[in-house]
């Protein structure tokens, strides 16, 4: 009990603590994320005293649950709902910002609605709310699996959930407040960064420490793709998010770097936040459920180590054809070039290595629409990965860079190679995590491949052609030598393809609609009555062997 | 061969000397490529007339930056014929050596703005502000009338050029001393700027908004817009590098 | 040390170190005598029912 009074007496002091910050912070939006901490802690208070009462105290908070022969799963569970949370919200502002690029008057005139405040929300809400918390449960997931042990400090995973959810609570205001680094991908203030990393470190402990806890003997490559990249996204955080703040009271810091440095820094940190948050990462989910969901292991396990080191030892170089053409050193440039071009070999043989995982077993494409779902995500992993060496070679690069191409390819990447797995993974996951003898219905998976891979289509395709269409009318010259194109003849030339992008960005929001219900109705055990997914035609009266007919 | 093997299994079935395997990896490309680039007087050359901001375009530059200006509006001139026709005389690496952060953007689905000083009036870059489709028809820009209703509440000037200097911006003492007193003066067509130009060579200091009974954030924005790319004098330098 | 002597080792010695390092793990991995290893680690994934821990579908008591 003693212990009890304790950790509400924390709580309680860290709850005053933050309220007071909020109450001398020196701008709004510090006091607003001061304010939120305050009740984060008088929620965490709340739940410890209440708990209590219902004697969860013996366990305490460190200690395992009561049944060591079932898997630690309830972060999962919690990760699963998070992850189609997340990602409705980041899909939907998604289609909203897009709507205000075909219509400006969307942005209603108000500072919290604009562009240029929702579009770090939207791309923060979709790689790290939905693709980090995707990656945060399935990681948990695979590593006790694999390992054959439950998670190592479980009260240490649920504060990694929490934490996360925490950190993007305080992410995702501070946009909406103006609060920004105003580095992409790691727009968060310091004192944000600052608990992320304390986030982080303890998510690298949960599954280090559940690795070392094994009692298989060999560490499953999954666990290789998920380590790199917990490791990795450590340093790149660290190093990026250096930054002295105007006071300890206030949102508003400095980075470390300027100028060419921190350029370089930033993409340094942004490629490889691509690298390795959203390709390391999920190959680990790749390499666990695509054989799983196919019933086979992976086509050569060799290949996935390879796959592995050549991935690890190249990204990290890849950062610079972010800034070709730019201040940066032309040495730096060409170096970022011939990696990103190298790196196209990895890719592909990760790809070839995933989708012959299911050789022998084809018919699957047809019968599986979650083994289809990850067919396609794997064919958008090979030609984002091949779309990206590409565009990485300067001469493409002065056409494509800073054109709605690289959006494009962003696009393509992260709703048909991150997206795709990662729902795949969750039609894999909903069903065994609380234990239902299947999904509610499998119809409902393939409308959603359906509506998801047109809705990729429609906004790969029309981010072509816009990128490039930019690209070559900022470039014309006339036949008197001028530029024939004015910026803002460019602009309002885009908007057919704008609304094109609008509409395929609708299409994803409603294949995940989908999912969510799909989803919703497993977990409350329903199961909807629907014809099989495969009708390979059956006649019983024709089922039977020709008997010669005795002549008449 | 058998100790050899051995030595393999270890690697794949140790997680310490697997994580340590895996940082070397990631750490040597990251050393390699960024390190170097910290000699910086190598990697950016002097060019004269790049001066820090004052405390006036320091806190229009802070109000870019929470707008998130970056998302569709580059700073980044490159060598290109067309780009220097458009916009100005390609970007050099000095021109962004105070800024902290860097601001070259990644997209432009607005203009480029490294060479937008000076090029429109004040008046225009208000009414732009406040209704972009009302100067330029086509424009799909949010609009940010805001700005000129709120008042400039930039906080303690000192401390932000405090924060500036720990990071490596040269402000002398005089300059972190005067900076709340620097950040009226430039906005105030009445007040003395002698002080203000012997610290912050070729500042303009005017009323910005075209309401000079308040010093808003628009004055702040506008201040900072007309000076984006106005310190260094390409007319007087010999002939640069040709652009390709 | 300078900028110039910085980079020159970079792309010299410190490429080779990192091709040889990266040729010395690729060789590892298709050395003889670990077929068997990995086809061993491939197949893991899959003993899930032999000895302990539950998994699969319907057979789980969820809390």
């Amino acid at each position: 009990m003693d212990n009890l009074v304790f950790r509400a007496g924390g709580w309680l002091a860290l709850a005053a603590l933050a309220f007071m910050a909020m109450a001398l912070a020196a701008d709004g939006g510090f006091a607003v994320h001061m304010g939120i901490i305050t009740i984060a802690c008088l929620i965490v208070l709340w739940v410890t005293v209440s708990k209590a009462d219902y004697g969860a105290i013996a366990r305490g908070i460190i200690k395992s649950p009561a049944d060591p022969g079932i898997y630690d799963d309830e972060p999962i569970r919690w990760g699963v709902i998070a992850t189609l949370f997340w990602g409705m919200a980041g899909f939907a502002v998604g289609l909203y910002i897009a709507l205000q690029l075909a219509f400006p008057v969307l942005n209603l005139g108000l500072e919290y609605t604009t562009f240029g405040r929702l579009r770090p929300l939207h791309t923060s809400a979709v790689i790290f709310a939905f693709g980090g918390n995707a990656l945060i449960a399935t990681s948990f997931y695979i590593v006790q699996r694999t390992c054959r042990a439950r998670l190592a400090f479980p009260g240490l995973a649920r504060f990694v959930f929490w934490g996360y959810q925490l950190f993007i609570v305080l992410a995702a205001t501070g946009y909406l407040l103006g609060v920004t680094q105003s580095k992409e991908y790691a727009e968060p203030e310091w004192y944000v960064d600052l608990w992320l990393t304390i986030v982080w470190v303890s998510y690298a402990v949960v599954f280090i420490g559940t690795i070392v806890k094994r009692s298989e003997p060999h560490i499953y490559v999954a666990n290789w793709f998920f380590l790199s990249f917990i490791l990795t996204v450590a340093m790149l955080h660290l190093v990026n998010g250096l930054a002295m703040p105007v006071s300890l009271l206030g949102a508003k810091s400095y980075s470390a770097f300027a100028g060419v440095q921190d350029a370089l820094t930033q993409w340094w940190y942004g490629h490889n936040a691509v690298g390795f948050f959203l390709t390391a990462g999920f190959l680990g989910m790749m390499y666990y459920f695509v054989p799983k969901q196919a019933e086979r292991p992976v086509y050569s396990y060799r290949l996935s180590i390879i796959h592995f080191w050549s991935l690890i030892f190249l990204y990290i170089w890849a950062g610079p054809h972010h800034l070709h053409y730019t201040a940066l050193p032309d040495w730096a440039q060409t170096l970022g070039m011939v990696f990103s071009v190298i790196l196209w070999m990895p890719s592909w043989g990760g790809m070839i290595n995933g989708l012959m995982t299911l050789n022998g077993a084809w018919e699957k494409i047809r019968t599986d629409p979650i083994i289809r779902m990850m067919v396609i995500a794997l064919a958008f992993y090979g030609m984002s990965t091949f779309e990206g060496p590409m565009m990485s070679i300067k001469a493409v690069n002065s056409l494509s860079h800073y054109t709605d191409w690289t959006i494009g390819h962003v696009h393509s990447g992260a709703l048909g190679w991150n997206g795709m797995i990662t729902f795949a993974a969750l039609y894999y996951l909903v069903p065994r995590l609380w234990g239902r003898q299947r999904l509610y219905s499998l119809r409902m998976v393939n409308w959603h491949f359906w509506l998801a891979t047109f809705g990729i289509v429609l906004y790969a395709a029309s981010m072509w052609v816009a990128g490039i269409m930019q690209g070559l009318m900022w470039r014309e010259y006339g036949a008197d030598g001028y530029l024939v194109y004015s910026f803002s003849e460019v602009v309002s030339a885009m908007l057919p393809m704008y609304l094109i992008r609008a509409l395929g960005g609708l299409m994803y929001l409603a294949g995940a609609a989908i999912m969510v219900y799909n989803v919703w109705m497993t977990v409350a055990g329903k199961l909807r009555e629907e014809k099989a997914m495969t009708e390979t035609p059956h006649n019983e009266a024709a089922d039977k062997p020709i008997v010669a007919q005795p002549a008449e | 061969m058998s100790t050899f093997t051995q030595k393999h299994k270890k690697l794949e079935r140790n997680i310490t000397l697997l994580s340590v395997f895996s940082l070397i990896a990631v750490v040597i490309g990251g050393i390699v490529e960024i390190a170097p680039l910290f000699w910086i007087d190598n990697t950016v050359e002097e060019v004269e007339g790049v001066r820090p901001y004052t405390p006036l375009e320091l806190a229009g530059r802070n109000i870019y930056i929470r707008e998130g200006c970056y998302t569709c509006h580059s700073q980044m001139v490159r060598p290109f014929r067309d780009e220097v026709e458009r916009y100005g005389h390609y970007s050099l690496a000095a021109e962004s050596m105070y800024d902290h952060p860097f601001q070259w953007g990644s997209k432009r689905t607005g203009p480029d703005l490294a060479r937008v000083g000076g090029r429109y009036s004040d008046e225009w870059h208000v009414q732009h502000l406040i209704d972009p489709r009302s100067v330029v028809p086509e424009s799909i820009m949010p609009p940010y009338a805001f700005l000129a209703e709120k008042d400039l509440n930039a906080g303690d000037m000192s401390a932000h050029l405090k924060a500036m200097s720990r990071v490596g911006v040269p402000y002398t003492k005089e300059a972190i001393a005067a900076a709340n007193e620097d950040l009226v003066a430039q906005a105030d067509a009445e007040a003395s700027t002698t002080d203000l130009l012997a610290r912050y060579p070729k500042a303009q200091a005017r009323d910005f908004d075209g309401n000079p009974d308040r010093l808003t954030e628009m004055d702040a924005l506008v201040a900072y817009l007309q000076m984006i790319g106005t310190l260094v004098d390409f007319e007087k330098g010999e002939a640069q590098e040709q652009p390709r | 040390m300078n900028y110039e002597a910085l980079r020159q080792f970079a792309d010299s010695w410190g490429l080779l170190f990192m091709a040889l390092l990266w040729l010395g793990f690729a060789l590892w991995t298709f050395r003889p005598g670990a077929r068997h290893h990995h086809d061993d680690a491939a197949q893991m994934i899959f003993r899930e029912h032999e000895t302990g821990g539950k998994d699969g579908l319907g057979e789980q008591d969820n809390g």
